[in-house]
């Protein structure tokens, strides 16, 4: 790394490449502001869950289960009871007639089995970690102490697996209507014909590995209650989703049900969740009058957050010799691991749309199986479907392209939607409003210096060096903005996708907004500010941000599947232009003018070829007042908006990946990346250069280091961040960024979401560039992780016939 | 990731660590930089009755010349090893494993002698003291004793010292000249343990190597002194390397002689990798070393 990164540094870089917005041109948007919520959120002066203190709280501390699948035969609690500091202890069984279900919102079929969900088990466990009990202690060490003195019996049952195994007739069961969770099946254009006499298919297999999100802060409820009302504080990214949720879990009526998200440190998806440490807590501080807390300790959220991926992809692209596709079909395994949870079944189903990618082609047929094995189950990751897909897809489109001899950039070419063909109805159904693949490919080729790179890749093979170069592309799209409420009806999803906003001016002129987003580290503060700041008028400092409590901000959809600018953001848009316009009518009330007459520029109402005019700020102040307001004219400058796109955002990208692969050890190192993403038109350029960051870097974790591992009895290895390895800054590259900008048609901002794209594209762009550097020694695959070990070993490393001394000699001629 | 209760007790006075150590027995474990203990704690691995803290013992945290040795008190972090002028001047290799540990926070905390006294073959330090025949200078309320390397790591987790025993520090031999040395690390993270590492120490002259000394990190339930390659360098005269750092076309003889390198060690399995697969890196890595350290 030449460079250190830094928000200093990189907003100079964008300052110099002529994207920052003129400092005092009135222009918020598109200004490279540094984020106003960061100072609290680095040096923690705020309050996160774990933060909270309520006078007699008290602790909880789950005993989970050691047991992948098993028979609970006795849980005995008497002796934790006992231990000193115990105010409770219950098993499954005690608290089996209040906790309910843990809910699925997405019944994605007719054929879906959704299995009981007890938060604590009660006859029956189905993965390690499973909640089996509980204590609640007067401070979180006693809890955990009494723990131990816990006696379960379990009547071991056998694990289940691996999909494949689950899926055969006689195996055991996961549950009693055996493994199949689901089939779904999708289709567009004639696929037999696309693969009838087809010249070249290309057939792969790809694994996705399982992954435990890693965000900063782990997990963290407190539940409180009055004896009526109830109050949840969670580290969740969904708080208006989980009060619904809860309410209708738990049996506590909705009114009487106040949600909180804190500051919330991360969450990837994997606070996209109602989980059993939620609805147990309400029910603990209902049974018990006080409030009682737990945070999660890295090890048990490594078990039990919700895991991401983990699916088995087969994938056949059928080609002519020219290497036009003409057709792809995807047979997908997807594990649910031991439950559904709350949009477990239609994490595959996001990606159905997207297997084919940017391309155009005549027919594309997708089947998918959820598969119940006794592991934590699955559920919403980042990116969440899409970078399964996007993997496949260009995994095998450089698999074409060395099947064909071609350069991968020209198959793509050949094949992909060009600039002029936009709006364009892709075979999956999906119209994607805009793009220009050519540009962002262009821009990229040459940041990235591809010839030269080429050029030493050829002259390394020649000369056999054992460090070998690897390039790898990946040409992304993505859907996301989730999403049209329409779509998410027809697709059974159990909720729509609209946001809300409310704008309200105080009488001293300053600014509050209300989102129902959720931001859980995504500077929607900030972000919010400048739409704000330039819709009204005003300065950016003089608008604050409320979100992520349900007595605050009462409706919204929460923030997941980079939704929050592209709904959230132009709800609030919308808001602030309904302000104005009630600003509008006050002034021309007071001006004396018509409305029509009435100019609005950089914050203030003028009568049109006049100096007569009121600030927005004086505005508020006398709607405040309420001495002089029209007719019927309610005396607030304020306004609620709702968004429902009517489409899904479709950004893309074209990320390049420059890889030295040392044969000698299977070391992987990455020499350079270029990530050129058209996220269509940008707020704040440098919150989206930290979203692709950190995207790009959560992609390369899967392509290279990330992997949750379960042993053959069922137990998860990866607990602790020893096994569970995740990159640190020193583990990447320098990212080379830049960006084109094709405005979204389909909100009136012209923006797309930027939150899960650097981690879609990344990931095959790093594993191609393995594969290709390995290419000479006939390796086709390696699978993810690509860990030092399994290139060694793909390179023939443990085979007889080769020495220690470096692997087998290449195959003769290169590509 | 919460401890079981344990007594706390911070002696004043190495007399009164021995004797708090000596009364409790097998009872009490010694908590030095709390980087491997706490961990152990946390999981619930240790259930130790009381942990004696000896970070106010005044004197175990210093770097002596002293003479023919350097002399490395138990106490001294990581951190403080490395930027040593001492340490880095007289005994690099100490330094350059040093350097490998983990993060700076931890080398901020963890301690040299903690390192040692954990015996844990995957740390990096243990490796090095095998490799330069270091002295253990331990203390208990019965009086000091010395350990030679070669007798302090009995197994996994398991050093030669006995309940009560204090660490002092190490007596760190100065090789004299004509020495180089390297470290090299094999990790899969800037910030995890070794898959593999290789302390090399070796001796040439003009051209040939006239002795090597290795140790190898996480090559079995102890560090390893790899005798077996020591033995197949002594003599050898390297190929001239090419650009790439490695020997042309024809047969380099040091590459040769760093296939013993695995011999004689029984090499853990765990998920960043499986036996046959860390021998290959144990030779590799020595060639590697070993030509690092000048030859
Ligand atoms: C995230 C992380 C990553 C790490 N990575 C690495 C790495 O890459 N390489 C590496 O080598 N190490 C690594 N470590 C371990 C680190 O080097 C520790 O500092 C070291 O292993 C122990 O030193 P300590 O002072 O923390 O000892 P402690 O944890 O306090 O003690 C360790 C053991 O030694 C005993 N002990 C300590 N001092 C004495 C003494 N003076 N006399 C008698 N017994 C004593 C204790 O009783 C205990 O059994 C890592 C640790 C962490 C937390």
């Amino acid at each position: 790394m030449t460079e250190q990164l830094d928000a200093g540094l990189v907003a100079r870089q964008i300052a110099e490449s002529g994207r920052l917005g003129a400092p005092d041109g009135g222009h918020e948007v598109g200004r490279a502001r540094r984020r106003k919520e960061d100072a609290r959120l680095i040096t923690g002066r705020t309050t996160w869950t774990d933060n909270i203190q309520l006078p007699g709280m008290l602790y909880v501390a789950f005993l989970r289960s050691p047991m992948a699948h098993a028979r609970i035969t006795r849980v005995d609690v008497s002796a934790a009871r006992a231990q000193p500091g115990v105010v409770a202890a219950y098993s499954g069984r005690d608290v089996a007639g209040e906790q309910g279900s843990l809910p699925c919102a997405w019944p994605v079929s007719e054929d879906v089995v959704i299995p009981d969900h007890p938060p604590m088990a009660v006859d029956e466990v189905r993965y390690v970690g499973e909640a089996v009990a509980c204590v609640v202690a007067t401070d979180r060490y006693r809890a955990a102490d009494a723990l131990e003195s816990i006696e379960v019996d379990y009547e071991p049952l056998e694990a289940v697996l691996d999909m494949t195994e689950a899926l055969a007739e006689g195996g055991p069961k996961v549950h009693e209507t055996g493994n199949q969770a689901f089939t779904w099946k999708f289709s567009g254009g004639d696929i037999e014909a696309a693969f009838r006499d087809a010249p070249v298919v290309i057939d792969r297999t790809y694994v996705q590995q399982r992954l435990i999100p890693t965000a900063m802060e782990p997990r963290a409820v407190v539940a409180t209650t009055d004896g009526g009302a109830f109050t949840l504080y969670s580290a969740t990214q969904i708080p208006h989703v989980l009060r619904v949720m809860l309410a209708l879990t738990t049996g506590i009526p909705e009114h009487r049900l106040r949600v909180i998200a804190p500051d919330v440190g991360g969450g990837f998806g994997s606070k996209l969740q109602v989980t059993a440490e939620e609805v147990l807590c309400l029910l603990l501080t209902r049974r018990l009058g006080k409030p009682v807390k737990w945070t999660e300790s890295r090890s048990e959220g490594n078990m039990t957050v919700h895991h991401g991926r983990d699916q088995i992809q087969r994938i056949s692209v059928a080609a002519d010799r020219d290497g036009r596709i003409r057709g792809v079909r995807v047979d997908l395994l997807a594990d649910m691991g031991a439950y559904l949870m709350l949009v477990t079944p239609g994490i595959p189903i996001l990606g159905a749309f997207m297997y084919n990618g940017i391309y155009k082609m005549d027919a594309y047929d997708f089947t998918c199986t959820g598969v119940f094995t006794t592991k934590m189950p699955t559920d919403a990751y980042r990116g969440a479907g899409r970078p399964e897909a996007t993997f496949a897809i260009e995994r095998a489109v450089d698999e074409l392209a060395h099947e064909l001899n071609l350069d991968p950039i020209e198959v793509r070419r050949r094949n992909w939607i060009t600039h002029q063909e936009f709006p364009y109805t892709t075979i999956a159904g999906l119209t994607y409003d805009s793009g220009n693949y050519e540009a962002a490919t262009d821009r990229a080729l040459a940041l990235f210096g591809y010839d030269k790179l080429r050029a030493e890749q050829a002259d390394r093979r020649d000369r056999r060096d054992p460090v070998q170069l690897g390039i790898g592309v990946s040409t992304y799209t993505e859907m996301c903005g989730l999403a049209p409420s329409r779509v998410l009806g027809s697709l059974s999803y159990g909720a729509g996708g609209w946001e809300h906003a409310t704008v309200r001016m105080l009488p001293t002129g300053k600014v509050e907004v209300v989102t129902g987003t959720s931001p859980h580290g995504q500077g929607h503060e900030t972000a919010w500010s400048q739409i704000v700041a330039d819709a009204l008028g005003v300065p950016f400092d003089d608008v604050s941000v409320l979100h992520g409590d349900t007595a605050i901000a009462p409706r919204g959809m929460d923030t997941y599947g980079s939704r929050s600018l592209v709904v959230g953001g132009v709800a609030v848009l919308r808001a602030c232009e309904k302000v104005r316009d009630k600003a509008r009518n006050l002034a021309a009330h007071l001006l004396e003018a018509a409305p029509g007459d009435i100019e609005f520029a950089a914050g203030e109402f003028r009568v049109r070829g006049t100096s007569e005019g009121r600030t927005i700020q004086e505005l508020a102040l006398a709607a405040f007042a309420a001495h002089d307001l029209p007719e019927g004219f309610e005396p607030r400058l304020d306004a609620d908006a709702t968004f429902d796109p009517e489409n899904f955002s479709f950004p893309h990208g074209t990320h390049l990946c420059a890889v030295e692969v040392d044969t000698e050890t299977g070391a992987v190192r990455i020499r350079s990346y270029v990530a050129v993403d058209d996220v269509g038109s940008v707020v704040n350029p440098l919150i989206v250069e930290g979203q692709v960051h950190g995207g790009i870097a959560q992609g390369i974790a899967q392509a290279l280091f990330e992997e949750a591992v379960y042993d053959t009895e069922g137990n998860l290895l990866t607990t602790t961040m020893a096994d569970y390895l995740i990159p640190s800054a020193a583990d990447l590259p320098e990212f080379v960024t830049d960006r084109t900008e094709t405005p979204a048609t389909s909100n009136p901002l012209g923006v797309k979401g930027v939150g899960e794209a650097g981690t879609i594209a990344s990931t095959p762009a790093v594993v191609n560039a393995i594969v290709d550097a390995l290419r000479p020694y006939g390796v086709r695959d390696v699978a993810m992780p690509c860990t030092p070990e399994r290139i060694w070993r793909a390179l023939g490393g443990d085979g007889a016939a080769a020495g220690w001394a470096g692997p087998t000699e290449p195959e003769g001629g290169a590509r | 990731m919460i401890p079981a209760a344990f007594d706390y007790i911070r002696p004043a006075s190495l007399d009164e660590a021995c004797h708090v150590l000596d009364d409790a027995g097998e009872e009490a474990k010694v908590l030095a930089g709390g980087q491997s203990l706490l961990p152990l704690l946390r999981l619930r691995l240790a259930y130790p009755a009381a942990l004696v803290d000896l970070g106010r013992l005044p004197g175990l945290r210093r770097v002596e010349d002293r003479g023919d040795h350097v002399f490395i008190g138990a106490l001294t972090t990581h951190d403080e090893v490395l930027r040593s002028p001492v340490v880095r001047g007289h005994v690099p290799l100490v330094a350059l494993a040093a350097a490998t540990v983990a993060d700076p926070a931890v080398r901020h905390r963890g301690t040299f002698g903690g390192s040692l006294a954990h015996a844990d073959p995957a740390g990096d330090l243990p490796a090095v003291a095998l490799a330069l025949d270091c002295v253990f200078v331990a203390r208990s309320a019965g009086g000091e004793r010395e350990i030679p390397a070669a007798e302090f790591f009995v197994d996994y987790l398991e050093p030669a010292l006995r309940p009560g025993e204090v660490l002092l520090g190490v007596r760190v031999p100065k090789l004299g000249e004509g020495w180089g040395f390297h470290y090299e690390k094999f990790h899969r993270t800037a910030q995890a343990w070794a898959v593999v590492g290789v302390a090399a120490a070796v001796r040439t002259v003009g051209g040939s190597i006239e002795e090597a000394r290795i140790g190898l990190t996480n090559m079995g339930p102890t560090p390893v002194r790899a005798r077996a390659v020591e033995a197949a360098l002594r003599g050898v005269t390297p190929a001239r390397p090419n650009g790439n750092g490695a020997a042309g076309g024809s047969r380099d003889p040091l590459r040769d002689a760093c296939g013993e390198a695995a011999e004689g060690t029984a090499p853990p399995v765990d998920l960043h990798a499986r036996p046959d697969y860390r021998r290959h890196l144990a030779r590799v890595l020595t060639y590697r070393a070993v030509r690092a350290a000048g030859a």
